[in-house]
């Protein structure tokens, strides 16, 4: 290991050869403002252009003031962070930034949030010496993202996501110089793109140019609506990141508080997403099974691996990048989907409601999930299952708008029969856990015999693609886990040219999966965040009493009473759906 | 091979074509064969001859009479007179400005005496379109002695001895770099010539493609073995069509002579290149820019290090030369580093071509040695300003360089001379101004290509630009405050101390150097509201002197907004609330009366 010895502001640092001057400073403990710059080590997430020009510092003997974040450290470097030159520069460029930017801080989604109003606060900013022309940019209104691009600042942290972490491709820089703006091919919208609405790019936007689209509006009309019976369903990783946005420490799990909030809001029935995760377990571990032995029986037509379909940024992504892999993804519906139907069917019988005057809430740590409950198969005569899908933010800004002080709500628990679930459920919500949830259950309901150790550690972890191999009591069961679109690809490559050794792989489009969703309390690239919303997930597993879905009472209550069997003909009616070819295709007039 | 008794050199440079040259290679061509001398005279199409001002230009050799303003009619009579008759078509001789006698040998005119061509040395000779007569002046020897008597290194070492440093504007020795990227290890590298000669009026570059295309795909060749690379790209706009056509003429035919491609000279050396066409973007022109344009990616710079010599083209090593650098390559070779180093300044050795343009009388395309004063390429090369004006200033290095003054004149110009001075060589602009031309709209020209141009990565060239433009723009119309120009001077510091690329660390050039060079203008625009060049219309007013106004009406039936008015045979009067400034009235009146304020 090669080291360098350098004097940053009069301090001595020594660091590995390699290490940019941003790093080393952050060594030694001092703090160079930065805007662009972020990096998430385990994410293979790295944007840094050296566009915004805050983190320049003063290099003896250089003509011009270097990037910090794009600098390395070389032997003998003397480095100052804050000379009259540095801080008159770097003012001069935040000043320039916010000429450029809308004023709107007090009514923008991001107030609060946005790392340019932060920095500027930091600098103590009080004036704006250069003024002139706005750019300006046609909006773009998405049933999932919403993008304000006159609140660009051309950081590049969204196409970093959008190219190299998720190979989507959609966001890339446009025209030049002032007009520059991160946009789709043409400025089309969202819309009209390949994007999978996974919201990564908005995860990590430091502004508001992008935002997800707020629908607590209409929760609260369906709220005070004395017609309508409002249930709600909450995904696993909300639990684990909800109290972050009142200022609890990351990976405080508020199960019971939500529970508790939620119901105080005035939603009639609170349940939970982890039942229909449960119920998932059910439909695709026995596709799993189904699969497996067909193929274990010589069926030269079945297709393996298969791909796990919960995640609806995921699905999208197949349908637009590898259509002719249709059949390889579960046909099962995703958890938000599941709820849906089963809410609208099952328990609206049970309730004796018709199901136009039921209306589901979904809470999600997601933006695809906007996206996936519009899509038209998953309505009945326009009724869609899910009426509205909230992310964990939304959440808490319902929770604030009502008065609510979270950290001393009681704790309270899900209403029955659609909110009891099991620890498999829960771990949904992190890479690794559908696929552990699945293996709980298939080895019980394959070899016939009782799963003791049921913590499958060798599938956790956050590395973006790992492999482990379960036995099944002499069946040895290959399993692959991606998160992140990227990895995901990489794999789904493997599987288009055949090479493929895995029997069932599983996808999350948002690198450590659902914890890491684009609807969640922002990270401002902490990784750390992410690690303990994770751990918090796991926690909770751990403290369930049943471990397994196929031990569900309720699940088991609701085949005896209603669906039958896993894969029965009301099963695939209401729990299984089918893919389309969303392939952008050359259009000749 | 026949052998001609005599060659016609016809100019057929971009502006010479432009001006018909090639009609008149066609009724040369035509009025020989009527004079059956299809086996005694050739005409030749050859590169640019430099002297773009007094083209299209017309070069009989072996006397070397050199005809100006030449127009296909003319062309029988340079046949019938100057050939048959062996008279001189004097009508069409050069006249020397200062003694009005004829020249008929460039190597007389002003114009060429204080030149030495080295990179341009084929342009103007020879049929770039035909390898053979660039091997007939020793055109591939070079890369022949070197591929059978020297290893890379020695070869490297040569170009270090001469001193040769990069002619795009940056000025690094080129002998290191090719050395940084012989010594970056790999099974792949790149030779990538920068033909993207974005900088507006400058042609340096097209004319030596143009002109003189094998000189640059030899020396392409000499850097592909002295670094290790069998792969060349060249990157040219795709707006160069005839250099474009030249190239590609030449690629073929130095295929076809087994000079590219496997084994050249039984060397073991391969080597070949392949075209790649930019789209016009300023930007471009830098390298690491260019490199993500070639690989299909948008073009905007990234951070370096790492340089193109150790990570480029695909991730490769890549060397990186402008073309009138390479253009020096073979020169280097066959005369040798030594005879190459007494030319130009000890610092930055051999010559520089300059696309000298303005308000000069001779424009054109020049190469002088470094260390030339500004004042023997502008009076002497250039004969001087136009009109009998006075010099005022003269902008070099193209869009970003600085505005250099009357006291910079003796200042001889090379790489360091230039940045002192707080102007830079870039790629060989040089704009002459005289006192007509206002310097802070000169500034506000400059930046208003710098902010078209700007590829919007980084946020002092994106924002910063566009701000100092409109600083700019609000002193040109006279709304500007003192406080303005404080403000523009610290911007205008911190774009060049903070922006990504050269291009931003640059373009705040021409502000600063007007601010500096000519402090009293931008202080009479913003205290006085005036433009002492006359040439902010916001600032100037008509106005009509009731003396010598006769009252005959005519200036008040031209105003297109009838903003004068008087009685007839009374002194008439501009509202100046109404006139748009369009000067119709000055040009109308019989009397002088009306005049800028």
């Amino acid at each position: 290991m090669n080291l360098v010895k350098l004097t940053i502001d009069n301090k001595p640092v020594v660091v590995e050869n390699g290490t940019t001057l941003l790093e080393a400073a952050k060594s030694i403990g001092i703090k160079i403002p930065s805007l662009c710059y972020m990096k998430m080590d385990d994410m293979n997430f790295e944007n840094k252009p050296g566009g915004c020009r805050v983190c320049v510092v003063e290099v003896e003997g250089r003509r011009n003031l270097a990037p910090a974040c794009k600098t390395e450290c070389t032997e003998g470097m003397v480095v100052n962070t804050h000379t009259v030159r540095v801080v008159n520069a770097r003012r001069t460029v935040v000043e320039l930034i916010l000429s450029d930017h809308p004023a709107e801080c007090l009514t923008c989604a991001k107030s609060g949030e946005c790392e340019l109003q932060d920095l500027a606060q930091n600098l103590g900013i009080r004036e704006i010496h250069y003024t002139g022309e706005q750019s300006h940019y046609k909006g773009d209104l998405s049933p999932a993202i919403i993008r304000e691009m006159d609140k660009c600042i051309m950081c590049r942290r969204c196409e970093t996501a959008c190219n190299e972490v998720q190979t989507v491709g959609v966001l890339s820089a446009v025209n030049r110089g002032f007009e520059s703006v991160v946009a789709p091919a043409f400025e089309m919208d969202l819309d009209h793109s390949v994007c999978t609405y996974c919201g990564q790019c908005v995860a990590v936007c430091p502004t508001g140019a992008l935002t997800e689209r707020d629908y607590t509006w209409k929760v609260i009309e369906a709220l005070v609506d004395p017609t309508k019976t409002v249930v709600v369903q909450t995904a696993p990783a909300v639990r684990a990141a909800l109290g972050e946005s009142f200022g609890m420490e990351p990976g405080t799990l508020v199960t019971g508080k939500m529970v508790s909030a939620l119901r105080k809001l005035g939603f009639d029935y609170v349940f939970d997403t982890d039942f229909a995760a449960d119920l998932t377990i059910m439909e695709e571990g026995t596709e799993l099974l189904d699969r497996l032995n067909r193929h274990l029986n010589g069926d030269q037509e079945v297709k393996l691996p298969i791909l796990t379909s919960c995640c609806p940024g995921w699905v999208k992504f197949f349908e637009h990048q590898f259509p002719e892999m249709m059949d390889v993804p579960s046909t099962s519906k995703s958890p938000q989907q599941m709820f849906g139907s089963i809410a609208k069917s099952y328990f609206a019988k049970k309730m004796n409601k018709k199901r136009e005057d039921l209306v589901v809430v979904s809470v999600m740590p997601c933006l695809a999930k906007k996206y996936e409950c519009t899509r038209e198969e998953f309505s009945v005569n326009g009724d869609p299952d899910v009426n509205v899908s909230i992310s964990t933010r939304e959440l808490a800004q319902l929770i604030r708008n009502a008065n609510l002080d979270f950290a001393v709500l009681p704790d309270d628990d899900f209403d029955q029969p659609l909110g009891e679930s099991t620890g498999a459920s829960v771990i949904f919500g992190t890479t690794g856990g559908v696929i552990e949830a699945a293996v709980r259950t298939a080895y019980e309901l394959h070899t016939g015999k009782h799963l003791e150790k049921v913590d499958f550690t060798e599938l956790r972890g956050m590395e973006g693609s790992r492999k482990a191999t379960v036995d099944f009591d002499g069946l040895k069961l290959n399993i692959g886990i991606a998160h992140g679109l990227g990895n995901a690809r990489k794999l789904l490559e493997e599987v288009k040219s055949g090479k493929s050794e895995f029997h069932a792989i599983e996808i999350m489009a948002c690198p450590g999966g659902c914890i890491g969703g684009g609807g969640q309390p922002y990270h401002h690239g902490n990784v750390d965040i992410l690690k303990k919303r994770q751990r918090a997930i796991y926690e909770e597993d751990k403290g369930k009493p049943i471990r397994k879905s196929h031990e569900n009472p309720f699940i088991q209550q609701l085949y005896k009473e209603f669906l039958g069997k896993p894969m029965s003909d009301l099963s695939h009616e209401l729990l299984h759906t089918h893919y389309f070819d969303r392939k952008k295709k050359a259009e000749i007039e | 091979m026949a052998r001609f008794k005599n060659h016609i050199l016809v100019c057929g440079g971009t502006g010479c074509r432009a001006s018909e040259s090639e009609a008149i290679a066609v009724n040369l061509k035509r009025s020989i064969d009527e004079n059956n001398l299809e086996n005694d005279v050739q005409v030749v199409r050859t590169g640019c001859f430099g002297f773009c001002e007094k083209g299209p230009v017309v070069k009989m050799v072996p006397d070397n009479t050199f005809y100006v303003h030449v127009t296909p009619d003319d062309a029988e009579d340079l046949v019938l007179e100057h050939l048959i008759k062996g008279r001189k078509v004097e009508r069409l001789l050069y006249v020397d400005p200062e003694t009005k006698e004829h020249v008929s040998d460039s190597k007389h005119m002003d114009f060429y005496k204080k030149q030495i061509r080295i990179a341009l040395r084929n342009c103007g000779f020879i049929n770039p379109e035909n390898i053979d007569e660039y091997i007939a002046r020793d055109g591939y020897s070079a890369l022949g002695t070197i591929l059978d008597e020297m290893t890379p290194e020695e070869a490297i070492k040569v170009v270090k001895d001469s001193g040769l440093r990069g002619r795009g504007g940056g000025g690094f020795p080129t002998g290191l770099k090719w050395e940084i990227t012989l010594k970056s290890e790999s099974e792949q590298k790149y030779v990538v010539c920068n033909a993207d000669e974005g900088d507006p009026g400058a042609f340096m570059d097209r004319s030596i493609l143009e002109g003189d295309p094998h000189s640059v795909l030899e020396a392409m060749a000499i850097c592909g073995y002295c670094i290790g690379a069998d792969a060349g790209l060249i990157y040219i706009r795709a707006e160069y069509p005839l250099a474009i056509k030249r190239l590609k003429i030449a690629i073929e035919q130095a295929r076809d002579y087994g000079l590219f491609g496997k084994d050249i000279f039984g060397s073991g050396f391969n080597f070949d290149v392949e075209i790649r066409y930019g789209a016009g973007a300023f930007v471009c022109g830098e390298e690491t820019a260019l490199i993500h344009s070639m690989e299909g990616l948008r073009g905007e710079p990234t951070v370096k290090p790492p340089f193109p010599s150790v990570s480029g083209y695909k991730g490769k090593p890549t060397n990186v030369n402008n073309v009138e650098t390479f253009a020096n390559i073979p020169a280097i070779f066959l005369k040798g580093a030594d005879w190459f180093r007494k030319i130009g300044t000890e610092k930055s050795p051999g010559t520089k071509v300059f696309a000298l343009a303005g308000k000069v009388n001779n424009v054109g395309l020049i190469e002088v040695p470094m260390g030339t004063t500004l004042r023997e390429v502008i009076f002497d090369i250039g004969g001087g300003i136009k009109g009998g004006k006075k010099f005022k200033a003269v902008q070099t290095g193209g869009p970003s360089g600085g505005c250099l003054t009357v006291n910079h004149l003796d200042l001889p110009i090379d790489y360091d001379s230039l940045i002192a001075s707080g102007s830079m060589m870039g790629s060989g602009g040089m704009i002459v101004m005289d006192e007509d031309d206002c310097m802070v709209s000169m500034a506000k020209f400059y930046l208003d290509f710098t902010v078209e141009e700007s590829c919007g990565k980084c946020s002092p060239c994106r924002i910063g630009n566009k701000r100092l433009y409109e600083l700019l723009e609000k002193i040109t119309l006279g709304k500007g405050d003192e406080g303005d120009l404080t403000r523009l001077r610290n911007l205008a510091n911190v774009i060049k101390d903070t922006a990504l690329c050269g291009l931003g660390q640059t373009s705040p050039n021409p502000v600063l150097s007007t601010m500096d060079n000519f402090p009293e203008e931008y202080e009479a625009h913003v205290k006085e509201s005036k433009c002492p060049a006359g040439q902010c219309r916001a600032l100037m007013q008509y106005v009509i002197h009731p003396k010598l106004c006769t009252g005959c009406t005519l200036c008040a039936r031209v105003c297109p907004v009838d903003a004068i008015s008087g009685d007839k045979k009374m002194p008439h009067f501009i509202d100046t609330s109404i006139c748009i400034k369009c000067g119709a009235c000055m040009d109308k009146c019989k009397f002088g009366a009306i005049s800028i304020q």
